[in-house]
């Protein structure tokens, strides 16, 4: 409770006319860019930087977090109307965030995914505020064992659930982490899988995946089921958003679930998409809806949500602390601090106290001035709901397109994202899982960098993953959620007979 | 800032414009864009930044600069599509040494001959970290140490400058380290921060925060002479104060790395002069010498055939290394 005092200085610095006025610049400008994928949160601070070098630190930093947390909102919105996540945190709000707006409550998914982002990044802010020197302890304990042993539990919690075959989540988790093994190898520093074009040495780019995966694969079936072929009637009520925001409390178990995983994966490095999938996994096995996921369900909008923005915030502590970026963004805003003079460390936090409480006080502020501007924005988003689907599938394209080419102004990238479209496409009509195939194009050469890591320092020996307490309760929970759908099935037979027949459709609407 | 400094850029420019008459007469005609190949936030785009500020606020051209980051795959990305380019004069790539030393190493499809050298402005140092409270004081305390035991040497990417300062460091010193390759230069910091590394290679400024802080020291820096003294890092010491490896017994006499400028291969002799002169310009303001210090980066600048020579002799070092080391891809 000793940082109180620090933190009401803070606010004396947060909120002030210019700099609330900063902070309403900031978010409209990130909603902005969050809602074009492609351009997305990290280029939107990169061009606003250099506008900054006038400024004080606290100031630039206040406009760049406010726009970080608009884009964070703003790359939730086409998750849910469009299928198409501008971050890799986001995807997993797709899977229940999309069909629930199909389903013409679009209002509705968007004003849950908003309050309960704001719910996540409160927590996350609180806990910073308050275990500040304590977080940074923890995440120093985290080395290459530990880092591995943390995706596996992310990997752990999102296997073996789900309406898919065993099999078939292997098969797209295997594709999965051949993708993530293109261009160059980390350790070895060898170039692989690049199969002759030169260009791939870059690797494949997340958001061209998923552009392709989800919002060309996605355009491809509605263009084939003709029932998508019209617009959604969805009725555009003020009164909706609020009500939607006043439900949320009765989710109250989901809600804090979400935020505790947050945080968690937020402070571990696990970072806000490791955390996403893992509370949106988690939730589906344990919600008493869980077998509805993936059709709309309002805790499958909550738990990805919650837990993005927790991590996120709670994530930006290391980056002031430790000077670890938990994402390309806190990678921008960190060469903006060294720019403005100040360098990330364990003294930023004694040398620079206006800066860092400036900074934690804006975030509360912030986030409350960005969630009010989003819930704002709600029915206008809605909106486009209602254009026809003639006018609004070529758009999504364009959008794709020019979203592909702006990740690094690539004529490759646009190609690879209509092939990823294809891929899309067929995961769906043969009903392979997505979400496996996604986490491990995003974390998987992090877990094989982690665990390669951890060879070389224990010379090739397994007991490094046992080495300490630690490392060792991570693994074993990832096991034991690993093993537990398999136990499950195994005593189902005992306790009931098959499910009806009816289900079956209802199953494959589930796959996702 | 203000009036004094303008008079003194104004000087700079009229004493450069006096000096190269004839070859700055190619004059660039529309947008100019700088690739960093770097993601957003690493050491080269922070350069590529701050040179194209520098550039906007002086109004050194009427071209407006666009930066974009090629940092796939330790930079090659940005480098394959500097040879892509070829002939074009509106693509300056900024880089490092690893322009010369990666193609030797791992099998990327570009090589530095493919683009034309501009300059090289800034070198960073390297030095060798210890965490805070390991016993040895000096390098030759931590030789001593690192022969009894297996230490782990963390480092940024394999095979580049961390890795064969290491291999060097294991030579001079008759000592053998495990090498652990990282993403990049702070997450090895903090790596090393919480006792799962033993040492590591960081330049000056990935690791000043760390030592800052007191979670890290400085035991030797990899260079002739000690660095220049500036502001005091921690209550008693700055980067002055840090002893050279070799008054330490550690026989490395220097080893840095240059901010590497190239154009696209086929360009005309006047366009590569046109971006030589460009820089140097920047060179002379004083915002570059405030990015300097705040990086904590060393002023250098080699153009023309000075810098092809220590490209020349950089490039057979790291060769006889890689050699010894059996990296070279045939």
């Amino acid at each position: 409770m000793d940082n109180l005092p620090e933190l009401l200085h803070g606010f004396t610095i947060a909120v002030t006319v210019p700099h609330l006025a900063l902070m309403c610049v900031g978010v409209l400008l990130g909603i902005l860019v969050g809602v074009l994928p492609g351009l997305g949160a990290p280029n939107g601070v990169s061009l606003l930087l250099p506008l900054t070098f006038g400024m004080q630190p606290v100031s630039a930093i206040i406009l760049l977090s406010s726009m970080y947390w608009g884009a964070l909102f703003g790359g939730s919105v086409t998750s849910i109307l469009f299928n198409i996540p501008g971050e890799p945190s986001s995807v997993a709000t797709t899977f229940d965030g999309y069909p629930m707006a199909r389903d013409g409550r679009p209002t509705t998914a968007l004003a849950t995914a908003f309050g309960s982002a704001a719910f996540g990044a409160l927590v996350g802010v609180i806990l910073i505020t308050f275990l500040a020197s304590w977080v940074a302890e923890v995440a120093l304990a985290f080395g290459p064992a530990e880092y591995f042993a943390v995706y596996f539990l992310a990997f752990a919690s999102f296997v073996g659930m789900g309406g898919a075959a065993p099999i078939k989540t292997v098969v797209a988790l295997a594709i999965g982490f051949a993708i993530a093994a293109i261009g160059i190898d980390t350790v070895s520093g060898s170039v692989r899988l690049t199969m002759g074009v030169d260009e791939l040495v870059k690797g494949v780019n997340f958001v061209v995946a998923v552009m392709g995966l989800f919002g060309i694969g996605e355009l491809l079936v509605a263009v084939e089921e003709e029932f998508h072929a019209r617009a959604v009637s969805s009725k555009i009520d003020w009164r909706e958003v609020f009500r939607a925001v006043g439900r949320l409390p009765r989710h109250a178990l989901a809600l804090l679930r979400s935020a505790a995983i947050g945080c968690w994966m937020g402070i571990t490095p696990g970072g806000p998409t490791a955390a996403s999938f893992m509370s949106y996994g988690i939730a589906r096995r344990f919600s008493r809806r869980g077998r509805y996921f993936g059709t709309g369900e309002v805790e499958g909008i909550i738990s990805p949500e919650t837990a993005d923005h927790a991590a996120g915030t709670s994530a930006l502590l290391p980056m002031l602390s430790l000077g670890i970026p938990g994402s390309a963004t806190a990678a921008v805003m960190m060469g903006g601090l060294m720019i403005w003079g100040l360098n990330p460390g364990p003294m930023l936090f004694v040398d620079q106290k206006d800066f860092v409480w400036g900074l934690i006080a804006s975030m509360y502020v912030g986030n409350i001035v960005a969630v009010a501007l989003v819930l704002l924005t709600v029915p206008v988003f809605a909106a486009l709901m209602r254009i026809p689907f003639v006018i609004i599938a070529p758009l999504i394209v364009i959008i794709c397109v020019v979203g592909a080419y702006s990740v690094s102004n690539s004529y490759l990238d646009v190609v690879m994202m209509l092939g990823f479209g294809i891929v899309g496409y067929l995961f769906k009509k043969l009903f392979y899982p997505l979400a496996p195939l996604v986490l491990a194009i995003v974390i998987g050469d992090k877990a094989e960098d982690a665990f390669r890591q951890s060879m070389l320092m224990s010379k090739g020996s397994l007991g490094i993953f046992f080495a300490n307490k630690l490392v060792t309760c991570l693994i074993v929970g990832g096991i034991a959620l690993l093993l537990l759908p398999l136990v499950l099935q195994l005593a189902r037979p005992f306790r009931k007979p098959a499910p009806p027949t009816n289900e079956t459709t209802a199953q494959e609407k589930v796959i996702i | 800032m203000g009036g004094t400094s303008k008079l003194l850029l104004s000087a700079a420019v009229t004493v450069l414009a006096s000096t190269m008459p004839v070859l700055a007469a190619w004059q660039p005609q529309k947008p100019i864009e700088f690739v960093a190949t770097a993601g957003p936030g690493g050491g080269t785009d922070n350069l590529a930044r701050a040179v194209q500020n520098i550039i906007t606020k002086y109004k050194l051209t009427e071209q407006p600069i666009v930066v974009v980051n090629k940092g796939g795959g330790s930079g090659a990305e940005g480098y394959v599509y500097g040879k892509a380019s070829a002939g074009d004069p509106y693509k300056v790539i900024f880089g490092t040494s690893n322009a010369w030393q990666q193609p030797l190493v791992s099998k990327v499809a570009f090589n530095y001959t493919d683009l034309t050298p501009v300059a090289a402005m800034a070198q960073d140092e390297f030095l060798l970290w210890v965490k805070q409270d390991a016993p040895y004081k000096t390098a030759g305390d931590y030789l001593k140490a690192a022969a009894s035991g297996e230490f782990k040497m963390g480092g940024a990417q394999s095979k580049d400058t961390d890795e064969v300062l290491t291999r060097m460091i294991e030579k001079a010193g008759k000592v053998k380290l495990t090498y652990i390759p990282f993403k990049s230069g702070a997450e090895t910091a903090v790596q090393l921060a919480g006792g799962h590394l033993d040492s590591h290679v960081n330049n000056p400024s990935e690791s000043l925060g760390q030592w800052r802080g007191g979670t890290q020291r400085p035991l030797c820096v990899f260079s002739p002479k000690r660095l220049p003294q500036g502001a005091k890092i921690t209550a008693t010491e700055g980067w002055g104060d840090v002893p050279t490896c070799v008054e330490q017994g550690l026989d490395i006499k220097q080893y840095e790395q240059p901010r590497t400028v190239w154009l696209p291969g086929k360009v005309t002799p006047e366009q590569a002069a046109y971006y030589g002169d460009l820089m140097r310009k920047v060179q002379a303001t004083p915002e570059w010498k405030d990015y300097l210090e705040k990086t904590s980066q060393v002023d250098t600048f080699l153009t023309g055939a000075e810098f092809d020579k220590f490209i020349k002799e950089d490039l057979e070092h790291v060769k006889q290394v890689a050699g010894e080391q059996g990296w070279l891809v045939k």
